[in-house]
């Protein structure tokens, strides 16, 4: 007597619809395929609050706001707290110094081509802003992959004045605050 | 009144780098796969939901009418939502609350993605998600986020890169019984991990899960037709969402806040008060392998900086007393960004139904968690489904 099929276990989704083309298949010609190729352009006014910092900036300064409800001094300053939802106040200028809160050291430039010599980037909690973390992100320099650490104490390493444009890239990078120097 | 909400069906297609058939086509075979099991047909469908993320990856702005009609929209009350990764578990969220509500009895759920349209890779779509004014003159690459979060939550829990590379080991051992699974790989090691390309430290090549082509498909109904189509539901018992500040330099990004606002209000619907002991297992998102650990915490799995722990003890293990990502996650299964609705969603449905076959908990589950995350380290949607 023939035994009894095992019963066997369905999983689903039963089956996987779908036809996998590749990069070369396009390469080659291979599939059908339409192009386009986008032309567009913008320009951003960037508004009250950061037409001042980034005037700021061009100034050599890195400007605050504070939340005196929430007991924040907030950096990059904003028109309103989005937590109380009030207007902030009272512009201060902080110092051009902070702490290195995260980091990354990137073999990847912005098309996620890869690239020989690592950008160090990370995120700056500046001098005097709080709650930490408060500050925003750029580029570390004049220090190594195998230096660079959460904590580092660092400084702001500006353009030539005259070279200045009311923009984030008014800073080079943050260089490490070697001990003694303030 | 409101009303219980019923997952009856659904489906996925293939999950590939690139995928032949159109998005519409995609949105189709997946939506049919779903109709298929629960016998519907169009006209049964009340109401539709699809979600899809960025438009500038398919390069076709107001891209949800785009595939209206390979999502059974045409002539019905259907709607496109989007938070970026987020809408992998947003658009069932939307679904559940079409039905819930009252105003539709049976509502289809449909996620896709094309990222492959995007040529030659979709990193230079996400350049455009930047906040223009402070983060694009400093030309920078979606990858840092991450590996600045990354790197937070490492330094100050103290934790070891082996013990966050076992996650992709594990999702992309557990992906070998999925049929869609681009990146199932039975023999993938620690070491593997760890010795793979830097991209930006600490991400290496197999820490992230890849870009994909794919869609899913989910079926709702209302709990006054529901036996019209099965006698074993599985129920959605809770949903919930929650976004913190696009600041996201102000924020200490070492624990998703975000995260636990959402889970709390799911569980609190759901009527969750133990996380830990009421959820059998869960599917966190998982794009990068520290994510899911990372996610674990903010959906109170486990307390903070403990997810590397239970990782390297085994117990997020499919067999383990916590399976977390029992699908292979997007790290093994790809990631399509909304339609990962497949590993986040379909496959709640999947285990809680005993439906899931070679992927199966044992056990028979009964609560299962979901969970997604997404735009600029903000967004968390969760769902949770009850077995019948």
């Amino acid at each position: 007597m023939e035994e009894p099929k095992k019963e066997e276990i369905v999983t689903y989704p039963k089956y996987a619809p779908g036809t996998h083309v590749r990069t070369s298949d396009i390469r080659e010609k291979k599939i059908t395929y339409t192009w386009w190729e986008p032309e567009i352009q913008y320009a951003w006014s960037v508004g009250p609050a950061m037409s001042k910092f980034l005037q700021g900036l061009k100034e050599g300064k890195i400007l605050g706001v504070h939340c005196h409800k929430c007991k924040r001094l907030i950096v990059p300053p904003r028109s309103f707290c989005e937590y109380c939802y009030g207007p902030t106040e009272d512009w201060v200028e902080l110092k051009d110094t902070g702490t290195i809160n995260t980091y990354s050291i990137s073999y990847l430039d912005p098309n996620a081509n890869r690239i020989e010599e690592p950008i160090l980037i990370g995120v700056i909690s500046i001098d005097g802003a709080y709650p930490e973390p408060m500050g925003f992100m750029h580029y570390f320099g004049e220090m190594s992959k195998d230096e660079i650490k959460i904590g580092m104490r660092v400084k702001a390493v500006w353009k030539p004045e005259n070279e200045r444009e009311g923009a984030i890239t008014d800073i080079k990078y943050f260089k490490p605050l070697r001990g003694g120097e303030i | 009144m409101k009303k219980d909400v019923a997952v009856i069906g659904a489906g996925m297609t293939l999950f590939r780098r690139r995928l032949k058939e159109t998005g519409k086509e995609l949105s189709y075979l997946a939506a049919k796969m779903a109709m298929e099991e629960a016998g519907i047909q169009k006209d049964d469908i009340d109401m539709v939901v699809m979600g899809t993320a960025p438009d500038a990856f398919d390069g076709i702005h107001m891209k949800g009418e785009n595939l209206l009609d390979g999502a059974a929209g045409a002539g019905k009350p259907y709607v496109r939502v989007f938070n970026g990764g987020g809408t992998g578990v947003f658009a069932p969220i939307a679904g559940w609350w079409h039905v819930a509500s009252g105003v539709a009895d049976v509502c289809l759920v449909i996620a896709e993605e094309k990222m492959g349209s995007c040529y030659p890779h979709p990193q230079t779509a996400f350049r455009h998600i930047w906040d223009p004014i402070l983060d694009r003159p400093l030309k920078p690459n979606l990858v840092w986020l991450f590996a600045m979060e990354m790197n937070r939550y490492m330094t100050v829990h103290n934790i070891k890169k082996e013990d966050i590379a076992r996650v992709s080991v594990k999702n992309k051992r557990n992906a070998v019984g999925h049929p869609c699974a681009q990146l199932a790989d039975p023999h993938i090691t620690v070491d593997d991990v760890l010795n793979s390309e830097i991209m930006a430290w600490p991400v290496q090549r197999l820490d992230i899960s890849p870009p994909s082509d794919g869609a899913s498909a989910l079926l709702f109904c209302s709990e006054d037709v529901v036996r019209q189509y099965t006698d074993d539901p599985v129920w959605i018992d809770g949903v919930g969402w929650s976004i913190d500040s696009t600041m996201w330099t102000n924020r200490d990004l070492y624990f998703p806040r975000y995260v636990s606002k959402a889970a709390k209000m799911a569980y609190k619907m759901a009527g969750i008060h133990n996380p830990r002991k009421e959820i059998d297992f869960a599917e966190p998102y998982d794009p990068f392998d520290y994510k899911e650990l990372h996610h674990m915490e903010g959906l109170l799995l486990c307390d903070k900086g403990e997810a590397p722990i239970l990782t390297r003890e085994g117990v997020t293990q499919r067999d383990g007393d916590l399976p977390i990502c029992p699908s292979g996650g997007l790290l093994g299964v790809g990631n399509p960004i909304a339609a990962t609705m497949g590993q986040k969603a379909c496959e709640l449905y999947w285990q809680l139904s005993g439906k899931a076959g070679k992927r199966q908990i044992p056990d028979d589950p009964m609560v299962g968690v979901g969970q997604a995350w997404g735009d600029i380290m903000q967004m968390a949607t969760v769902i949770a489904m009850r077995r019948g």
